[in-house]
């Protein structure tokens, strides 16, 4: 078996949109390309529940609960290269708003003062993650090699960067692909 | 609180309108007016100034939020500000402050419920050899307590007028400890222009170069070069600019040279005069330093009575100047010079692109000299006693003085002129500075030095600095030190150009970390790029230096940061288990899936 082994790659959407997946599944017919020379761990698309040994680690979205934490920690364990992906992943952007509301409004807000409501209760299921007092950018909380900005990057953005990166080059973008007016 | 409203602004604005005219470079003069009157600038008073002015309103919305003393929201009756200064922090001001709020039930940085106080920090209030020190409304107190904080408090709760609390509270000292030619015998008013007249303009200048003086600012630029510069640019008209923004964290004497030698600094403005053939010179007084702006302005008139300024000086037909004293609002950038420029014409203090430089285009782009307040000083003297006779003191690229200000660990803080090449050593041998570990010579823009190279002499060849000398112990945690000055610089960041605005803010984060224990071996790197970048592409010498403390601690004090370290290559900013407290508490959770590691 002389093929060369591919690199492996996982991807996860933390607090985010899944707006920068899309946007990698946005370089169309390019994906064959981009499957003959990578194969997936953990992803939306592959279902695989927790992330092995992988060469490269894509995180879109920030750090909004304990269970983000711990996803984000698994993926650094296993992942050679961590790249965040998108403005969530890098200052924690939209869901971010909420760090100027104390959680306690928050809570009040949702569970216990919105009309309609039946029994009302502050969940507590240890199911549900528990949230931080803020949302975080991923590189508070572990080592970040690399970051991609955009909301969402383009998909030419994104496969200028894998491709770079899987080549084994230094990823260098051009000033189009980094502005956003 | 809502802001009040004042249906009848325009009348309560007349009077301050009436003495400073429609001129837009009144701007910041009279945003500081209405401050002083109504202890915030209302709503309706920008709007009313922007009508008056014939500016946009956005003008006057952004120079009145650019300035710290100006408030846009009502910042109570009683506004007090404790200065933040290092040398401040090690006599205990955050604790006093904190005393202060628990007296008043203040929250820090916010108003009392009846509008009646407020209190919050500031940058150095230049009063670090008599600190701790604070600002009531722009007015300096010294020399703080707990007693006399008991006090202020009781003040204020009876609402008794700044003007009629006790003197002794506002009691500001010269502690002149060391003079030399500069702050030595008094020269008479008059007898510098008399000796420039004499001698002609040419020849003045020519003295000047002999003399060798270089600016005391900091940079020691060649201050015959600049005059000669701005001498040989056409323009309408040709400006004397003094910077008396003394903002350098630990600097000071610039206060006392106002206080006890305006008249020598008012003469060499004049002598500039003659030789630049200016009508018009400025004064730009630090806010911090409102409370000698009577004085100069008594002494200003005096010498206008005397013929010493105004028409025809000394009798000579044709040679007009006037000096005018513009106050500035609380910004470090206007420091700079081209920032101080536009500061005066009433704007936002944002450095301009150099060149063109002042000397060619400065002030509404006419040719404009701005020198620092002690080189005016120098400047009077060589005209008095002769370029020769200044040349003779200090070292080949050094000539003359230079008048330090020296505070923090030493018996005897205060200023200190020595002529330049002094070690020191010598000078933490006169001031009693004992069992001393650091040195920052300059402020936090200038260098850190360790006890090693106490040998190393002040002089533009050696150590350059605009006065600042403060000293640190054996045991003072430099690491501190440098959080200080890294905080400084992110408040004092104008904003204008990227890698100094966010340079700033993520050195502050990265000290802070590290201060709190968090930090890592990647984090330092992560500063020495950081800092590479800042002195490499800011747009003025703020973020050109900003990371001058911080570099120096890397590069010297390794003991101050390394054991703070934690040995591993990544350390979360945060403490990912107290930041889930909140929510635990919120939902009553104490499961293991509601905790992390």
């Amino acid at each position: 078996m002389d093929e060369k082994k591919k690199i492996r790659v996982a991807t996860c959407s933390l607090a985010g949109c899944f707006g920068c997946h899309m946007s990698l599944l946005d370089i169309d017919e390019k994906l064959f390309d981009l499957l003959g020379m990578i194969e997936f761990d953990r992803t939306p698309f592959t279902d695989i529940k927790h992330c092995g040994s992988c060469d490269i680690g894509i995180v879109e979205g920030g750090v909004s609960n304990a269970e983000n934490a711990r996803v984000l920690k698994e993926f650094r364990d296993n992942c050679k290269v961590l790249v965040a992906i998108g403005a969530c992943a890098i200052d924690g952007n939209v869901p971010a708003l909420r760090n100027n509301i104390d959680l306690w409004d928050c809570f009040r807000e949702v569970y216990l003062y919105e009309g309609g409501l039946e029994g009302n209760q502050i969940p507590n299921d240890p199911e549900l993650p528990l949230p931080f007092d803020k949302v975080y950018p991923i590189y508070e909380v572990v080592k970040v090699d690399y970051f991609l900005p955009g909301c969402p990057p383009s998909a030419d953005t994104i496969w200028k960067f894998l491709t770079d990166l899987i080549e084994g080059r230094e990823p260098k973008l051009s000033y189009e692909m980094l502005r956003y007016d | 609180m809502e802001p009040c409203e004042f249906p009848d602004i325009e009348q309560q604005l007349a009077p301050i309108f009436e003495r400073h005219g429609r001129e837009s470079s009144r701007l910041l003069q009279i945003l500081l007016d209405v401050q002083e009157a109504f202890h915030f600038i209302p709503p309706e008073a920008v709007t009313c100034i922007a009508g008056h002015l014939g500016l946009p309103r956005v003008s006057v919305e952004g120079a009145a939020g650019f300035y710290s003393f100006l408030s846009l929201k009502p910042a109570g009756e009683y506004r007090i500000l404790f200065s933040d200064n290092v040398t401040d922090q090690m006599l205990g001001n955050p604790e006093l402050m904190q005393y202060f709020c628990n007296k008043l039930w203040l929250e820090p940085g916010k108003v009392s419920e009846d509008n009646l106080v407020s209190a919050d920090r500031t940058s150095c209030t230049g009063m670090c050899d008599q600190g701790p020190a604070a600002l009531v409304n722009g007015w300096p107190l010294t020399n703080l307590d707990q007693d006399r904080l008991d006090l202020i408090a009781e003040l204020i709760r009876s609402k008794e007028p700044i003007s009629r609390w006790p003197p002794i509270l506002f009691e500001v000292k010269d502690n002149i400890r060391r003079a030399d030619v500069l702050l030595g015998d008094a020269l008479e008013p008059g007898v510098a222009i008399k000796a420039a007249l004499e001698r002609g303009a040419d020849a003045t200048l020519r003295e000047m170069e002999t003399s060798g003086l270089r600016g005391r600012g900091g940079a020691g630029f060649s201050t015959a070069r600049k005059w000669s510069g701005c001498r040989a640019s056409p323009g309408l008209a040709h400006y004397i600019v003094c910077n008396a923004d003394e903002g350098e964290p630990g600097t000071f004497k610039d206060r006392v040279l106002l206080n006890s030698y305006a008249d020598l600094v008012f003469e060499g403005m004049t002598i500039g005069a003659k030789v630049m053939g200016s009508a018009k010179g400025f004064l730009y007084l630090r806010g911090e330093y409102r409370y000698l702006l009577e004085r100069l302005e008594s002494i200003l008139a005096r010498r206008r009575a005397t013929g010493l300024l105004g028409r025809d000086i000394l009798g000579v037909t044709g040679f007009d100047f006037d000096i005018e004293v513009h106050l500035g609002a609380g910004a470090y950038i206007c420091g700079e010079e081209s920032a101080l420029i536009e500061s005066l014409e009433g704007k936002r203090g944002r450095p301009r692109n150099r060149p063109p430089f002042p000397a060619a285009h400065g002030y509404f782009h006419q040719p404009t000299v701005v020198n620092n307040v002690e080189t005016f000083a120098c400047a009077a003297r060589i005209a008095a006693q002769g370029g020769k006779w200044f040349a003779a003191m200090g070292t080949r690229q050094s000539s003359g003085s230079k008048i330090l200000s020296i505070s923090g660990d030493c018996a005897r803080p205060g200023i200190y002129e020595y002529p330049f090449g002094v070690s020191v050593k010598e000078i933490l041998d006169d001031c009693g500075g004992e069992d001393v570990y650091a040195v920052q010579i300059g402020g936090p823009s200038g260098i850190l030095i360790s006890w090693k190279e106490f040998g190393r002499c002040i002089s533009f060849e050696d150590l350059p600095t605009a006065g600042a000398f403060t000293i640190f112990k054996r045991g003072r945690d430099i690491l501190q030190v440098v959080r200080n000055y890294a905080h400084f610089f992110a408040h004092e960041s104008c904003g204008f150009c990227t890698p100094c605005r966010v340079g700033t803010q993520l050195q502050k984060k990265i000290v802070d970390k590290m201060a709190n224990g968090n930090g890592t071996s990647s984090n330092l790197e992560e500063l020495k790029h950081l800092g590479h970048i800042m002195r490499t592409m800011s747009h003025c010498g703020l973020g050109h230096t900003a990371a001058n403390p911080v570099l120096d601690m890397l590069d010297k004090f390794p003991g101050a940061y390394e054991k703070k370290l934690k040995n591993l290559a990544f350390e979360p900013a945060f403490d990912l288990d107290s930041a889930l407290e909140t929510a635990r508490k919120i939902s009553g959770r104490d499961d293991p899936w509601a905790h992390l590691p």
